[in-house]
């Protein structure tokens, strides 16, 4: 399972520094979810893999998984989507102030 | 407590001043008036135990971790100080009530002064070295603003600009300086500062740190080569230069000297530094005073030369010479102000400073030349005027080193410099109001309002005073300054005006009458002068500087910034994955891939859906250039994370992640619409290739990075969080608990920015006109039915239901998996719903709330729970709960983590639906425009 996980944020990665490499503003956005998704899931696996066992207190729980993590990642989840929306608009904005959607906002026909 | 008070009473008082300008005009100059006799009456109760030489320290601890106190301090020389800025600033006050005009805005001038006389009895009073310094750059930046008070005037804001930058530059200096010294002596606190002389002399750090305490120093008052921003700073009305440029701000650099005299003289390398320096600010300023036809900027040059007359006695370093530099401190500062406001006066009147249009004023202002002429004599140094006690002294002082090779140097520049002085100050009474008849004066002049010379009256009263009964007015105050500048007894002295024939008198005779001589000579040096007045022009060396600087900053940014962003981000992750190898390569010691904790196997649901996340990932990134498909592909990837979320035991995550998709997708969606459906093929088979090696070296290195972490045990700092989280929290759902409680306060900073984020994105939409396109990238017509009979139906039947569920996942939130970020999402997606079904015109007019104030008030609730802790006195954000019965629910928590998550609720719900319901507006205002043919 670890090997399993450990691939799926490989692919995730590679799939956005490669869309965020690209030139035109949406690939772009669409890479910096790719690594936010990315990101999230490394944060949450730093606290290993638990499975069936959420971490709400009750007596009849052997263990617990990472509450820490968690936390961290439940804000990162509502942080990055507030980053997205705003650099979509951005890219908008741009596009149509640019005439084109260039990711070096220069004017080109 | 009470002397923190001194210098921080202006500070409020700034406030005050500038409120009640609205009021009235003149309020103003009476507020900071009173303002400034609340200063002094404060400072009352002290004047006894200062004057009879005793140090009142009193200090609040500031960052008690680093040893750092808020601490303030009054001797004799900082109440001399004190009462120079109080009373100077009282006078100035009365004079510039006069002088401002109708045009010109009160309260911001007094509140300036104001906050001026703040940071200066700041430095007067600092124990503290550091908070010295901070109240040393309250004054460059108060003085920045009172120069370029006519901000319409380009010399006003170049000479503000120049004089920050000079003695900005030196408070940098002066903080290295400080920091260093703090260094050496281990303490910050003057007091420790001033006791060990000895040790700071010999350290090795001594010369470094003396250089740049003498670079604040000289900088600030304008010692020669940094003078040239003292001259262009007569930019700022005349109150603001003779209170600022002559009086009190310029005193700092040598306020500075004599205040750190004690720990730092006594070597010779402060001996030629010192002494150096002023000597050449003492002749070269007093030469080109004698040259200026602007009265203010003879005014300026003077006030350099008797700042390098002063420097230039600290630098001799006796106890007299110390003794004397404090006593030409106090004359200086009577004379030159009430001179300034004499020349204020002339301006004001006659409409002109320039001495080459000004003629024979006696006639039509004597009272105000009178006093011009008792004040210039003392800047002349004539006997029975205050100038000539400590002129004599200064005079005196520089015979000691007579005996050394070349000693008779300093005595004959000294006297050289006096006699430029006769002939500038001559100059500025002969010339003014004698000397013909002027013709071509803008204004008919007559004597000013009477209230404008009172403070003129005042200080040439002094001068007199001060001049001919020195023992009886000044010797006290003098006597406490200099006590605490040599920080050990005073040295013998006689403030007399006669001590018989001797070398000083000789020397002050030569002066008046070589003075005299040199102004009756004139005609011929002026014209001498106007040859050779380009070749040391500092003020264009420093705009060549300043030019230079900005030119390589330029060349520097032009260098590391390509102004692409695609190679720019190319050149990060090529930097990023370069250190990952590095610093893989370069770790010591044999550590394997594979750590030594157990496996979990995996099932056969968990390959299938890993399977189709990696290959819609992989899809996505392959098809970018169809958008909208890559967009769809984009939401599986999603929706298969949150599935993995639900896997792992984490509940709260797979909930959000969920809800976020759905608005994440539904906002690309309308973005989309106004967007380019496809793009282009840009990059070569190369670019591609390099850019997919990138990516497969950054994936491969997370995978294995991730591979490595996952398989070896670890400890968590959880098992806190777990433990306390229902006996100190009151929730079940430790997630939650973290959120609101534990990690309160960084949620609140999250749902900031969140905030910020929906605002901004408001900004940027509003009044944003787009003409949207008529046809899809194939060239096929949007559906005509924009909103389908049945969907709309549905979602109004499911809305109650929706809200109910979001409530109910807020309010169980602190128990089970829930809470304000989720339950805020899902009311988001209930609308959102409405929106798509039914329209947003529809919608809006049904829902007509502005998500604004929702933002807002969700921000006031939250924060608001945080304060109310305070009032228990508890930290910010402590949290508080119980348990009530209530009829028919029964047993219900009732925790203040409660209305913390209800704002982040709000804010969530506000933020979301102000992003997507303005781009929807966008949207449907699109569909009413003509199709767009070109976007320009």
């Amino acid at each position: 399972m670890e090997l399993l996980i450990a691939i799926i944020i490989g692919v995730l990665t590679a799939c956005g520094v490669y869309l965020s490499l690209r030139g035109r503003t949406f690939p772009v956005v669409l890479g910096l979810t790719f690594l936010s998704y990315a990101v999230n899931l490394f944060l949450l696996v730093m606290g290993r893999l638990t499975i069936g066992s959420p971490p709400i207190i009750s007596d009849n729980a052997a263990n617990y998984a990472d509450p820490l993590p968690q936390a961290l990642v439940l804000t990162a989840i509502v942080i990055s989507f507030g980053m997205t929306a705003f650099v979509i608009i951005l890219s908008l904005k741009s596009f149509l102030e640019m005439g084109n959607d260039q990711v070096d906002g220069k004017h080109r026909p | 407590m009470e002397l923190s008070l001194i210098a921080l009473t202006p500070f409020l008082g700034a406030g005050f001043v500038a409120a009640i300008s609205r009021l009235g005009r003149l309020h103003a100059a009476w507020g900071a008036g009173i303002v400034t006799l609340v200063a002094l009456l404060i400072l009352l109760p002290f004047i006894k135990d200062a004057f009879s030489g005793q140090v009142l320290v009193q200090s609040i601890p500031w960052i008690p971790l680093l040893g750092m106190e808020f601490a303030f301090r009054l001797d004799g020389l900082a109440l001399l100080f004190v009462l120079l800025i109080l009373c100077i600033g009282l006078l100035i006050i009365l004079y510039a009530r006069y002088y401002l005009s109708e045009r010109d805005d009160m309260g911001r001038f007094y509140a300036y002064l104001l906050m001026f006389m703040g940071s200066m009895l700041g430095i007067a009073t600092s124990e503290n070295i550091i908070q010295l310094l901070i109240f040393w750059e309250l004054t460059s930046l108060s003085s920045f603003l009172l120069i370029s008070y006519w901000q319409m005037r380009h010399e006003s804001r170049s000479g503000a600009r120049m004089a920050l930058a000079v003695t900005g530059g030196g408070g940098l200096a002066l903080l290295g300086g400080f920091l260093l010294l703090g260094e050496i002596v281990g303490s910050y606190n003057l007091s420790d500062i001033l006791a060990s002389g000895y040790l700071i002399r010999t350290h090795e750090l001594y010369l470094p740190m003396l250089i740049l305490v003498l670079l604040g120093a000289f900088t600030k008052s304008a010692q020669f080569p940094f003078h040239f921003w003292l001259p262009n700073a007569m930019a700022a009305p005349t109150p603001v230069s003779a209170y600022l440029h002559s009086a009190t701000m310029v005193k700092a650099g040598v306020f500075l000297l004599a205040r750190l005299f004690p720990a730092l003289s006594g070597t010779s390398a402060w001996f030629w530094l010192v002494c150096f320096t002023g000597l050449v600010t003492l002749v070269v300023a007093a030469y080109i005073a004698m040259f200026k036809h602007d009265l203010k900027g003879l005014l300026a040059y003077s006030t350099i030369s008797h700042l390098g007359l002063i420097t230039l006695l600290f630098g001799i370093g006796t106890p007299m010479a110390a003794l004397a530099g404090v006593f030409h401190i106090i004359n200086h500062a009577i004379f030159k102000a009430s001179l300034f406001m004499a020349a204020g006066i002339i301006h004001h009147e006659t409409g002109t400073r320039d001495m080459r249009i000004l003629r024979g004023l006696w006639k039509h202002m004597p009272h105000t030349a009178l006093l011009a002429m008792v004040a210039a004599a003392s800047m002349a140094g004539v006997p029975l005027f205050n100038g000539f006690l400590s002129k004599e002294m200064f005079f005196a002082e520089t015979l000691f080193v007579i005996n050394q090779p070349w000693g008779w140097l300093l005595p004959t520049m000294a006297t050289l410099a006096g006699i430029f002085a006769v002939a500038y100050s001559l100059r500025f009474i002969h010339n003014v109001f004698f000397d013909g008849e002027s013709t071509d004066l803008p204004k008919q002049p007559h004597e000013p309002p009477r209230w404008m010379k009172v403070p003129v009256e005042i200080l040439v009263a002094l001068c007199l005073l001060v001049g001919i009964f020195p023992a009886l007015t000044v010797e006290p105050i003098l006597a406490a300054a200099a006590s605490s500048v040599l920080q050990g007894p005073v040295p013998d002295h006689d403030l007399a005006i006669w001590h018989g024939f001797n070398t000083a008198l000789f020397m002050s005779i030569t002066a008046l009458i070589g003075g005299v001589i040199v102004y009756l000579a004139r005609k011929p040096l002026f014209s001498l002068q106007e040859r050779v007045d380009s070749m040391l022009d500092f003020r264009a060396l420093y705009e060549f500087l300043m030019e230079k600087l900005f030119a390589i900053a330029d060349t520097i940014t032009h260098f590391l910034n390509t102004n692409s962003l695609q190679r720019m981000l190319f050149v990060f992750m090529l930097f990023v994955l370069t250190l990952g190898i590095y610093g893989t390569m370069a770790t010591d010691g044999d550590y394997g891939l594979m750590g030594e904790r157990d496996i979990l196997p995996i099932d056969g649901v968990s390959l299938l859906i890993a399977t189709v996340l990696v290959v819609a990932a992989a899809a996505t990134a392959v098809m970018h250039r169809r958008r909208l498909i890559s967009l769809i592909l984009l939401g599986t990837v999603g929706l298969g994370i949150s599935l993995i979320f639900v896997k792992f035991s984490a509940p709260d995550l797979a909930l959000t992640q969920l809800s976020v998709e759905v608005v994440t997708i539904v906002l690309m969606l309308l973005a989309l619409y106004f967007l380019p459906q496809q793009s282009p093929i840009e990059s070569g088979n190369w670019l591609r290739s390099r850019d997919a090696l990138i990516a497969a070296t950054a994936g491969g290195g997370v995978t294995l990075l991730v591979w490595a972490v996952l398989t070896r045990p670890y400890e968590s700092i959880s098992n806190y969080f777990l433990e306390n989280s229902l006996p100190g929290g009151g929730g079940t759902n430790v997630v939650n608990v973290i959120l609101v409680d534990f990690r309160g306060y960084d949620t609140l900073g999250e749902i900031t920015v969140l905030a910020l984020a929906g605002l901004g994105i408001y900004a940027m939409l509003e009044h944003l006109k787009i003409a949207g396109a008529s046809h899809d990238s194939e060239g096929r017509a949007w559906d005509e039915d924009l909103h389908p009979i049945i969907m709309a139906s549905f979602t109004r039947l499911l809305l109650p239901l929706a809200l109910l569920v979001s409530m109910f996942i807020l309010l169980r939130g602190h128990n089970l998996p829930g809470g304000g970020f989720i339950a805020g999402l899902v009311t988001a997606v209930a609308l959102v719903m409405q929106y798509l079904a039914n329209g947003v015109i529809w919608t809006q007019q049904r829902l007509p709330i502005n998500m604004h104030k929702v933002i807002g008030y969700g921000l006031l609730i939250a924060t608001c729970t945080g304060l109310a802790s305070w009032i228990f006195n508890y930290p910010f954000l402590t949290s508080a709960f119980s348990h009530i019965h209530w009829p028919i629910i029964g047993e219900f928590e009732l925790a203040s983590a409660m209305a913390f998550d209800l704002g982040v609720y709000l804010v969530v719900v506000g933020a979301t639906l102000l992003i997507l319901v303005y781009l929807g507006l966008i949207h449907h205002q699109s569909h009413q425009m003509k199709p767009r043919k070109r976007i320009r």
